[in-house]
């Protein structure tokens, strides 16, 4: 039994890092850039979060959405101000950007909001279901749906909207996709929305399960949700849903059977063992330079 | 003529399928040593493709080379270079970072040797080596007449002078056989008629054999002693320009029917 | 041209940018050196001193790996921490053997700048065999593996020797024992043996390694392999032994670095080498300019001490080096800014000035 419960813990604490790596893998994909920002994106949107059930007293949903609204608009407003002057740079001149981002949105947060930690109000109540005498939390049953229902409209938007076709043809080709009449900044800038708006719906889930809000709050989760996103192969959204969920289940079982302390180590680990074995990820492409 | 000649590249029913598609199929050939030889065909007949298997890029899926009578199945890119088969590129591939005269240094690599320490403790191998290296270097951006050239950046060089930069690094590597993929592409006729001068005193004056894809018919047909018709990645003919000039099954292959 | 020619061999094209790198050292060490005897360099600038000597030599190795063989690399803290508690380690347990400080600090960066090297060969052989931003990311998971054992690690030396434990602390020492390292906690109580002169010192041979390596047979292959890595294969370059040779030699002088920095500190954590350094490595290498050393040195002064120079900026002062980090990237890739700047160099250069033009 506590083999299964372990596994469901996992696939809780994975949905997660899916959902932050959906938002570094959409960006990947399109932009070909490494969003080092995009953990920083989620700790702005914990705090919207915390101040809107803590200070403005509103319930969990709409605090939910104003986090996605401002989240989304965060995102873009990066994008338009840091990230599109840098379009014909080099990648790692918009690496170091995006590294510059990351420090600002920090040291903006401890300013505005103190280095001390805000305790987060618990918003889920704390049953679950049991059966057989396995229990699972409300709160990891939400987590894992929240996150299937995330990955189920991501890709009927991708593969079913007029808009989620347009934003693959960038990602493929952005000159053909000029000349076929298709808005590639406006594109771009909705990718960063979408990752931008999933970073708030990751950070609330986050914090629900971790209840404490700091500036450099989504340092590790973006690390390891990047890591989840590579680990599936980035640029693949299916990759960043299973890469999430596998490194989720491979921490907590991590966890559980082998060390707390080494936990980090064992997931980095595996990681580099994927990589070695398939180098573009689970569900990457290989793409064979035309020689 | 040739039948006297020691053949220095034998290739024996060579083929290759890309996903499940054979690109290249039952392919033969052999050039010999000290000739110029040429590979015709329309495009996408599969022409760059077999000089990417002779020089190992691709792995072959099919049949075997053999080069100055060994065989090279076991043989790496690397290994491929260290054993005598240089190559030019169809889309230039300059190292665009460094000098002209250091574009052809790095072509003595593999023949001109010091380690690391060497270089970094100054030692006297080191500057033995690297004087041998520069003086044989600006010899041959001399003969290709880039001796002026030799400071700036090589992605700076215009084309016809790049298309030669590659010829005289392929050369530094020391080959036993040079593979030109489409030399003259891009020229216009007075460089190509240099260019063709020069391909006949490379020859002469390294004694290497070399293989040239090209589309220009007054240049392959001016200097291959011996040409190879590719079409749909199968052998349509072999022979003399004129054998070649008058084959039917070419000419249908050029023109269409 | 013929003017050229005049030019001591020095301030020749090939020669001026080692000569301006060299140069910016010794300027630099004699300024500090009589500022520091005069008594005008405050405490606080004092102390930064070594540590920018360690952040410039372990910058230095990574522009070998980033900027000449092309590489991205997300983990040289992890470099650092190794040599850094090697050294540590190695010279707390000689402080008897050898109680002079010179010899010890020698023996402790050599030994740190060689078990670094080890660490960057066994972990190059995965990490090489990949390529692009999948190499980048392991690395980066490299860093944080090595950062997770270190903080793991507990040792102590006593009479009867070593004892090392694992994860849980199970250390028992007999009486007058040491903890040489002590899992997060790190080393304590370590002897301050590292100076300025010795940081300038290791600084300078830093560079005298990296530009002997770039202007030999290996650096071409390097930079070679770095612009085109078919035709580097196809002139017969071996591309994984010379990308390795690149990351060796850079995990080997990021190794002496935190040797030096170690050595410095009565305490050191592991988590000092944590991500967030060797991204601080890789900013002060790519604001320096891609394979140029003497702009690493400048761009590692300038950011380490930026901070400081804010400091009546109190809270601020973080916000705007962010800020300032933005900025520059965005100025240095404007392309109107790009132009103009061309332009004003021709003119420069039609007047009769001195060719700008960098080092091939």
């Amino acid at each position: 039994m506590d083999f299964l419960s372990y596994l469901i813990n996992g696939l809780g604490l994975g949905s997660v890092y899916a959902i932050i790596a959906l938002g570094y893998t959409m960006v990947y994909g399109i932009a070909k850039m490494l969003n080092f920002a995009h953990g920083d994106v989620i700790m702005v949107g914990a705090y919207v979060a915390f101040f809107a059930i803590s200070n403005l007293g509103l319930p969990l949903l709409p605090a939910v959405l104003l986090s996605i609204a401002v989240c989304t608009v965060l995102g873009v407003v990066i994008e338009r101000l840091a990230y599109k002057p840098l379009r014909a740079a080099s990648s790692l001149s918009v690496l170091i950007t995006a590294i510059g981002v990351s420090y600002f949105l920090q040291n903006a947060a401890q300013l505005l909001w103190s280095s001390s930690t805000k305790v987060f109000p618990s918003v889920i109540s704390n049953g679950g279901i049991s059966w057989n005498g396995l229990t699972v939390s409300w709160l990891t049953l939400i987590t894992i749906s929240v996150c299937v229902l995330v990955m189920i409209c991501l890709v009927l938007f991708i593969n079913r909207t007029k808009t989620g076709r347009a934003m693959r043809a960038c990602s493929e080709d952005k000159g053909a996709s000029t000349l076929m009449g298709i808005n590639v900044n406006l594109m771009i800038s909705i990718t960063f929305a979408i990752g931008s708006g999933l970073a708030a719906i990751a950070s609330v889930l986050l914090c629900a399960a971790y209840p404490s809000v700091f500036p450099t709050l989504g340092a590790m989760p973006g690390i390891k949700a990047f890591t989840a996103a590579v680990f599936g192969g980035i640029g693949s959204i299916p990759g960043a849903f299973l890469g999430g969920l596998l490194l989720g289940v491979i921490e907590i079982f991590a966890k559980a059977y082998i060390s707390t302390q080494l936990s980090d180590a064992i997931v980095f680990a595996v990681l580099i063992l994927v990589l070695l074995i398939k180098p573009t990820g689970l569900l990457g492409k290989r793409i064979r330079e035309k020689v | 003529m040739t039948q006297n000649r020691k053949p220095v590249l034998e290739v024996r029913e060579l083929g290759i399928d890309f996903g499940g598609l054979s690109a290249v199929n039952d392919f033969n050939m052999e050039v010999y040593e000290g000739e110029i030889a040429g590979l015709i065909g329309p495009n996408g007949a599969g022409k760059t493709t077999v000089f990417n298997m002779l020089t190992k890029v691709y792995q072959p899926t099919r049949g075997t080379i053999l080069f100055d009578g060994e065989d090279t199945a076991k043989k790496t890119v690397v290994e491929m270079n260290h054993a005598g088969i240089a190559r030019t590129f169809q889309n230039i591939r300059l190292f665009s970072g460094l000098s002209v005269l250091d574009n052809v240094r790095t072509g003595f690599h593999g023949r001109v040797v010091y380690s690391p320490v060497a270089a970094v403790l100054r030692l006297p191998s080191y500057r033995a080596k690297e004087r041998e290296i520069e003086e044989k270097s600006r010899e041959l951006l001399s003969i290709f007449g880039l001796e002026e050239e030799a400071d700036n950046l090589a992605s700076n060089l215009p084309y016809g002078a790049q298309r030669r930069l590659e010829i005289a690094r392929a050369l530094a590597t020391g080959p036993k056989l040079l593979l030109l993929d489409e030399p003259a592409a891009g020229m216009n006729p007075q460089e190509t008629e240099e260019l063709m001068q020069m391909i006949r005193l490379v020859r002469d004056h390294f004694h290497t054999s070399i293989l040239l894809i090209e589309h220009d018919m007054k240049l392959v047909m001016g200097i291959c002693e011996r040409i190879t018709v590719l079409n749909y990645g199968m052998m349509l003919a072999q022979g003399t320009p004129e054998e070649i000039q008058s084959n039917p099954e070419v000419i249908k292959a050029y023109l269409g029917e | 041209m013929k003017t050229k020619k005049k030019l001591p061999a020095l301030m020749s094209a090939k020669y001026r940018g080692r000569t301006a790198s060299y140069g910016c050292v010794l300027a630099g060490w004699l300024i500090l050196e009589v500022m520091m005897h005069t008594g005008n360099l405050s405490s606080l600038f004092t102390s930064l001193l070594v540590p920018v000597c360690c952040y410039i030599v372990a910058a230095i190795g990574l522009n070998l790996n980033v900027g000449v063989s092309g590489e991205l690399n997300l983990g040289q803290a992890c470099f650092m921490s190794v040599g850094a508690f090697t050294a540590v380690c190695l010279s707390g347990s000689l402080a008897r053997t050898i109680p002079a400080p010179l010899p010890r600090l020698i023996l402790s960066i050599l030994a740190g700048a060689l078990i670094a090297a080890i660490f960057g060969i066994l972990i190059g052989i995965p990490v090489l065999k990949l390529e692009g931003d999948y190499l980048a990311i392991v690395t980066l998971a490299f860093g944080q593996i090595v950062k997770s054992l270190i903080t793991n690690m507990y040792l102590g030396v006593d009479e009867n020797g070593f004892h090392f434990s694992f994860v849980d602390n199970q250390v028992n020492m007999a009486p007058g024992g040491k903890m040489l390292l002590n899992g997060p906690m790190g080393a304590t109580g370590t002897e301050r043996i590292s100076t300025f002169t010795a940081g300038v010192i290791l600084i300078l041979l830093a560079l005298i390694v990296v530009y002997h390596l770039m202007y030999s047979r290996s650096g071409r292959a390097i930079m070679a392999a770095r612009d085109n890595r078919i035709a580097a294969e196809s002139v017969g370059i071996g591309i994984f032994k010379t990308k390795m040779l690149a990351f060796a030699v850079s995990s080997c002088l990021a190794g002496a670095a935190g040797a030096l920095y170690g050595l410095n500190y009565s305490t050191l954590v592991p988590a000092k080498f944590d991500f967030n350094t060797s991204i601080l490595l890789l900013v002060y290498v790519v604001l320096g300019g891609l394979g140029n050393m003497t702009g690493t040195i400048v761009a590692t002064v300038v950011l380490v001490l930026l901070p400081e120079l804010l400091r009546s900026m109190q809270d601020y002062r973080m916000l705007i080096y962010a800020v300032v980090l933005i900025l520059i990237m965005l100025l240095t890739n404007n392309e109107t800014l790009k132009t103009w700047v061309q332009k004003l160099k021709k003119r420069y250069t039609a007047k009769g000035g001195t060719a700008h033009d960098t080092e091939s």
